[in-house]
């Protein structure tokens, strides 16, 4: 395998895998948080069961969302020594600050998943809370990087080195405030999605007769943070398209395939992407023109406007893009019939909890799809206009072989944790066993 | 104090506390590879309500000291992780395997080929990762990057045996139960003595292979440092036979504390002897200066959660540590 191409296959995998995993770390403690609090509020016995069996779910994710996320933090370094040492020096501030906000989480994480019978249950309710927090703001943190690598800022160039560093103005480059929250949003878009489809194949599948009541408020629980989230996600997903449209004109002339700059300029849906445009596509004329600056007339850059050896690998960037919004759009849907029938307090029909159990994978597809189209379409860019990718690589050899490891790895470990995810959630409490090795030798 | 100076300190701070806990929790790791007797499976129980409530945020302490690294000695950074590419990878295949392994064998307790694998999983990567960190740590010290030299090697071994000596003196007052007591008190003897010998060889391979590191070892600022952990590791082993466990545990941490103090010492002021030093490798003072402001109000947070962690979980002995592990398996 290509060297580059080895270490992009590395990184690509590893934040695919850890993504999911990190999303999941953000939005469950709040769905945990809030069951506990009810079940502090009403004394009723679902919602304490619905906590319990939640928390350990987190336990699971949590901890291969620390340890995938300790390979990223290791492959900055061990893949791209060159960005890290341009980069390090100016956009470390939000990295220390994720260092700390993941500090708090895993001691409060601890704290929680342990202290079932050891603190109070409100100091057990309220050891939740700054994981709740501190999830999300490293999830900010973590952007923030991200967001430079977009957009970098807060330094200066003189004969290759890196000088003048503003650690502030580089931690808040212009993308900062969107991308933020876009990412944070996407975590509780398939936290809510994810666990009411959890719910929704229960009672489907008739799998938790005897535990109807918690299935059914986790359900609620669940598609309450899913329906405020994804109309939220659109609005901010359509401000940064308008954002990208003006600051960052390579990847949005690629996520929507617009080959040619042009007023009138059309909306294309799917199609094939060929070197010079999109055959077979669903075109809406003027469509981006009217998107971007609610004026048909408006002219919108095109890839011709970007010299070609700057240019993203368009295909990738369009479909994910089109697979984003797709999904997104049956997220949409579903969250508002069920907004509906919650509002009419019917039970759900059940087409529509159908609807919702396929809108747990649709949601992770939604978030891989997007980064996608954030890291494809920054390409051939590590840190835009600032180094390549394929100049930032390591010289350190044996790549593949590392690449086909941590492969092996992600597959083992998702397996496992599938695995252990699926007893957690068909198991009633009680019956367990308590001690840990007993059983074990 | 020079802003260079305190984001070195604070780098190798976050590296010592990592060496002690999150030494600690890979030595519970090989403990329980190594557990045996008729209490073998309390062994095993009283290492997973040690580790339990706290790897997680032990475990930070290594991603914070690398973020220290690369956000202040970013060019450092890079060439440690291109030359130490191979044995960082593997001590990180063990770091990963470790955390995910514990967990899911805590959580697979009941289905015994699964617990049992992933036991096995837990016990081999809880050596294979400070084997490899300890062997890149050696490679470093050296300056040339030898990760397969005799000499990293053997500081390889020399970390492993230290994460073992003070995960056993730990475990003592990790339980109540007199007979798994004393099963850990003949483990913190007996690895002790290990520490004892896997100290000496990186010393003599030092002598007779690496005249410059050892030399500096022997100098003023390491020498202080190397007789106090010499000094605390004939202690540990008088504290441990005379059962005074409480003040075993605190020798144990000061003596991998004097360790580290050793090897920073001996390298003073060069981040990698030979190739960067702190100076050179020192991002802009308005870097530096940015990440000890932040680090000063991350350390506002974070001591007092730290306090309060430990004061729920390691306050007295091991009675409220089973006790909540039950209530997490519920």
């Amino acid at each position: 395998m290509d060297h580059v191409i080895a270490a992009r296959a590395q990184m690509g995998t590893s934040l695919a895998f850890h993504i999911v995993f990190a999303a999941l770390g953000v939005g469950l403690p709040l769905l945990v948080v809030i069951a506990e609090g009810l079940w502090l509020r009403t004394k009723k016995r679902a919602y304490y069961d619905l906590a319990r069996t939640w928390s350990k779910g987190m336990a699971i994710l949590f901890a291969v969302g620390a340890v995938s996320g300790t390979i990223l933090s290791f492959e900055l370094g061990l893949l791209w020594p060159t960005f890290m040492k341009y980069a390090g020096g100016v956009i470390g501030l939000p990295f220390s600050l994720e260092g700390f906000a993941f500090f708090i989480e895993a001691i409060f994480i601890g704290l929680y998943l342990y202290g079932w019978e050891r603190l109070s249950p409100k100091a057990h309710w309220l050891s939740g809370v700054p994981i709740v927090i501190s999830g999300a703001v490293s999830a900010g943190f973590v952007t923030m990087a991200n967001a430079w690598m977009n957009m970098p800022t807060g330094f200066r160039l003189e004969n290759g080195k890196v000088v003048d560093v503003h650690p502030i103005a580089a931690m808040l480059s212009p993308p900062w405030l969107v991308e933020v929250l876009h990412t944070t949003i996407a975590a509780y878009v398939v936290t809510g999605f994810g666990a009411a489809a959890v719910c929704a194949y229960a009672l489907l599948r008739r799998s938790a007769e005897d535990r109807r009541e918690q299935v059914r408020a986790g359900l609620t629980i669940a598609m309450i943070v899913a329906a405020i989230a994804i109309p939220l996600q659109w609005i901010v997903g359509d401000v940064i398209a308008r954002f990208d449209a003006d600051n960052e004109p390579a990847k949005f002339a690629s996520l929507e395939a617009l080959f040619k700059t042009q007023r009138n300029a059309p909306i294309t849906i799917g199609g094939i992407v060929t070197g010079d445009g999109v055959r077979y596509g669903i075109v809406i004329p003027s469509g981006l023109s009217l998107l971007v600056a609610f004026d048909p007339n408006a002219e919108v850059k095109g890839l011709d406007r970007i010299p070609e050896n700057e240019r993203p690998p368009v295909a990738a960037v369009h479909y994910s893009f089109d697979t984003m919004v797709g999904s997104a759009s049956l997220l949409l849907l579903v969250a508002i019939a069920w907004t509906i029938a919650a509002l009419r307090k019917r039970t759900l029909p059940r087409w529509l909890l159908v609807g919702i159990a396929v809108c747990g994978p649709v949601s992770v597809l939604a978030m891989e799809a997007g980064w996608f189209v954030t890291e494809f379409g920054r390409q051939p860019w590590i840190a835009r206009g600032l180094l390549r990718t394929a100049d930032a690589v390591t010289i350190a050899p044996g790549l593949d072989v590392q690449f086909y490891g941590f492969s092996l790895v992600y597959v083992i470990l998702a397996a496992t944790c599938w695995w252990l995810l699926r007893r957690v959630g068909n198991k009633p409490r009680g019956g367990e066993r308590t001690n840990v090795a007993r059983s074990r030798t | 104090m020079t802003p260079v100076l305190g984001a070195a300190l604070v780098a190798l701070g976050a590296l010592a506390l990592y060496a002690v806990f999150g030494g600690a929790d890979f030595g519970g790791g090989v403990w329980d590879l190594l557990a045996s007797g008729p209490r073998r499976d309390a062994q095993r129980d009283a290492i997973s309500n040690a580790i339990g409530p706290v790897w997680e945020s032990n475990h930070v302490w290594l991603i914070f000291a690398l973020v220290t690294l690369f956000t202040c000695f970013p060019p450092a950074f890079a060439d440690v992780m291109t030359y130490l590419n191979a044995p960082l990878t593997l001590a990180l295949v063990g770091v990963v395997l470790r955390g995910a392994a514990f967990v899911f064998r805590n959580h697979a307790s009941d289905a015994v080929t699964l617990a049992r694998s992933w036991t096995l999983v837990f016990g081999a990567a809880s050596i294979v990762a400070p084997f490899f960190l300890g062997d890149a740590a050696g490679a470093l010290a050296t300056g040339h990057y030898a990760w397969t030299s005799p000499f990293a090697l053997s500081v390889g071994v020399f970390a492993v045996t230290l994460c073992a000596q003070v995960a056993a003196v730990f475990l003592l007052r990790e339980t109540e139960d007199a007979a798994l007591r004393e099963d850990f008190r003949r483990r913190a003897i007996r690895a002790t003595l290990a520490v004892w010998v896997a100290g000496l060889i990186p010393m003599l391979l030092a002598h007779q292979a690496e005249p410059e590191f050892y030399a500096a070892l022997t100098g003023a600022a390491a020498r202080i440092a190397i007789a106090i952990a010499l000094l605390l590791g004939v202690v540990v082993m008088l504290l441990v036979a005379r059962r005074r466990d409480g003040l075993a545990r605190a020798a144990v941490g000061a003596e991998a504390l004097a360790v580290l103090a050793g090897w920073f010492g001996a390298q003073f002021p060069a981040l990698v002897p030979g190739r960067w030093t702190l100076e050179s490798a020192a991002s802009s003072p308005a870097m530096l200066e940015a990440f000890l402001i932040a680090a000063a109000c991350g350390a506002v947070v974070l001591i007092p959660s730290l306090v309060l962690l430990f004061a729920v979980f390691k306050r007295g002995a091991g009675s409220a540590a089973s006790e909540s592990a039950t209530g997490e398996l519920h």
